[in-house]
């Protein structure tokens, strides 16, 4: 199995936390945080191939989030969860902040896992 | 009075967007950490079957989580249903305790989306005005928002509601960053609409840092 590491960052503390224990259990290295200024302090201290990132954080946009990440780690790939009510809906926007790679919550952990070697596998992150 | 149902239907609309996008996305984080709960519970549930151990303790913790969630998810619901009913009827006599608990309550993901917090203890009262529901629930998120926006490094919106000369009064505070707002209209054309609407007054009271918004009991006539 391909493994990586991974940070989930979701204020969603309850979901954040057991999709980490999930990831875990399936032998990925799952960390996990509930703001922007923790996931940034984890990025600068520890390395990270993928950060699953929700769109919308507390005071910052996952998309912002992504930006200020990539500036501390450009190799960086990202995956985003979005509870919107389709995936239409974050199409338009999110595609040209470069957020190539979405999924709408409630997640399938075994399509997230899809995704996540997707992401990882491709050259520049994005398809 | 008569109302400007131009601009009252508008913001009238924009706002029930608002709120039920709002509605909808707290419903699916809700729905996800669920997914989750129960998806670890059946990955636990698949490794005890391989004969490797599981802790009762993390059985528990997740069918707490559940649990739990499900409660939200029902208070999102009955929060959903009052809002969607207090269109129903042009005048009617409320507790204005209850409404203002409830736009609270629609409001908590905008505020924690913007790091602040709101504090309301309700009145142990209730205090009853006769008015147009949701002109009412507008005003207040209306006044709530400039509020957040004003909040300043505090970051804590208080709400205090008590009786007026005429009607109630609702006041928000601290507002520590009212010169930032220099330049703003305010109140704003739907603010002016819905005060004309529900013959109520706004005022800011600089050297208290507050947002005061009184509340007549008058009816809105057609």
């Amino acid at each position: 199995m391909t493994t990586f590491r991974v940070l989930l960052v979701d204020d969603e503390e309850e979901l954040v936390s057991t999709l980490a224990e999930r990831l875990s259990l399936r032998g990925i290295e799952a960390e996990w945080v509930t703001n922007a200024e923790e996931a940034l302090r984890m990025v600068r201290e520890e390395n990270y191939d993928l950060a699953i990132l929700d769109v919308k954080l507390p005071r910052i946009s996952g998309l912002k989030l992504k930006t200020k990440m990539e500036e501390i780690d450009p190799g960086m790939k990202f995956i985003f969860l979005t509870g919107h009510g389709s995936e239409d809906d974050f199409k338009t926007g999110a595609a040209e902040a470069g957020a190539a790679y979405y999924l709408v919550k409630p997640v399938n952990i075994d399509a997230l896992i899809r995704k996540m070697k997707e992401v990882i596998e491709s050259e520049g992150g994005v398809p | 009075m008569k109302g400007n149902w131009e601009v009252l239907g508008g913001a009238g609309l924009q706002f029930f967007g608002k709120m039920s996008a709002s509605i909808s996305h707290e419903i699916k984080n809700a729905l996800a950490v669920i997914n989750e709960s129960a998806g670890l519970l059946e990955d636990l549930s698949l490794r005890a079957e391989k004969g490797i151990p599981v802790d009762p303790e993390r059985l528990k913790k997740q069918s707490g989580s559940i649990v739990k969630q499900v409660r939200r998810v029902d208070d999102i619901i009955q929060n959903m249903n009052k809002f969607a009913h207090s269109i129903d009827d042009p005048v009617k006599t409320i507790d204005l305790v209850q409404t203002v608990t409830l736009v609270v309550g629609l409001s908590s993901r905008f505020a924690a989306m913007r790091g602040v917090v709101l504090a309301y203890q309700p009145p142990p009262k209730p205090m009853m005005i006769q008015t147009n529901p949701f002109f009412l629930e507008n005003l207040l998120w209306l006044c709530l928002d400039f509020a957040m926006s004003t909040a300043g490094t505090a970051k804590t919106v208080n709400l205090l509601i008590d009786s007026a000369e005429r009607g109630a009064r609702v006041r928000f505070t601290p507002l520590d960053r009212i010169p930032d707002t220099t330049g703003r209209e305010f109140p704003e054309e739907p603010m002016k609409a819905l005060l004309a609407a529900l013959q109520g007054n706004l005022n800011i009271d600089e050297g208290n840092h507050e947002l005061s918004l009184s509340i007549g009991a008058a009816p809105v006539e057609r």
